[in-house]
């Protein structure tokens, strides 16, 4: 159930940003809305981008995002504080996510547990050197759709795991928590979503004149 | 010698640099003698690092707002069910 509170093993000494997000946490308990707009406010973008990553939709995404903050006021009082409450509410938001991909395609539930191809999935199919600055040849917006179409193309596996890995920045135990998966699952998901989107963004990044494997 | 196929199989490790020293160093050894994979190390690394790289994405002032009021509503109507 996404609202279960997250078992993790204790905490170092709490950061003072910590123990700030714990009073908000506490306040928001008792009702105070300006408590919980300001917990919202500092994770509802990083939670929208998650949700558009995996849904592929704004309007979706917008749902997923409601229903996630919605979700966790209702259910404050599971959140025992032994997490961070980032990584409490973005389970819920993924899983109201994945949820959204499962009523668009009925006929064939999404899940993050389901087989995967080992090992012969990692073949790297163009090896190709890049431009050594391959930013600079893009305005920021051309970047951004490329990377956005490359993520786009992963199944929702690899793009959930790669969003909160390599995007959001959890570490990799904070994914597996996040994902019910085991921290081996998270690795070989997230190598093969790396390897995926290096791929996509060769056709686009290679330097001028390289030939797909000639390097081979 | 790693084969290639090993040291894919650690590439995410040995970019998040949680490899142990005794395998990094086989992983740089193979890295030094076998260009395919220097090449695939360097870009898979850049490809993490232009992803980073992008900006956080602001949201949108009309879904704050619409989450803020739908919010409020939900925290309103448990008020009144208290």
């Amino acid at each position: 159930m996404a609202t279960d509170s997250i078992p993790v093993q204790s905490t170092p000494a709490q950061t003072a940003a910590d123990a700030e997000e714990l009073d908000l946490v506490a306040r928001s308990r008792t009702g105070d809305a300006t408590a919980f707009s300001s917990l919202m406010r500092r994770y509802d973008g990083k939670i929208f981008r998650l949700a558009m990553n995996i849904t592929q939709n704004r309007e979706d995404a917008e749902d997923v995002l409601q229903e996630a903050f919605l979700k966790a006021y209702q259910h404050l009082d599971q959140f025992q504080g032994n997490s961070k409450f980032y990584t409490w509410v973005v389970r819920i938001a993924v899983n109201q996510a994945l949820m959204k991909l499962r009523k668009r395609k009925s006929d064939r539930a999404v899940s993050l547990d389901e087989q995967i191809d080992t090992g012969e999935d990692t073949v790297v199919r163009e090896i190709a050197a890049w431009d050594p600055d391959p930013e600079e040849r893009y305005s920021r917006d051309e970047l951004r759709t490329i990377l956005n179409g490359a993520i786009d193309e992963l199944s929702p596996i690899y793009r959930t795991v790669f969003t909160l890995r390599d995007v959001d920045g959890l570490s990799t135990e904070e994914t597996a928590e996040v994902l019910d998966l085991s921290v081996p699952a998270v690795k070989s998901r997230l190598l093969r979503a790396r390897l995926q989107l290096r791929d996509r963004l060769t056709r686009f990044f290679k330097r001028k004149g390289d030939d797909a494997f000639a390097y081979m | 010698m790693l084969t290639c196929k090993e040291f894919l199989a650690e590439l995410s490790d040995f970019l998040d640099e949680t490899t142990r020293d005794e395998m990094r160093a086989r992983l740089e050894r193979h890295l030094s003698q076998c260009p395919n994979c220097w090449v695939v190390c360097d870009t898979t690394r850049k490809t993490i690092q232009v992803y980073k790289g992008l900006d956080s994405c602001d949201l949108p002032e009309d879904v704050r707002d619409r989450l803020l009021a739908a919010v409020e509503r939900k925290i309103a109507s448990h008020g009144e069910g208290s």
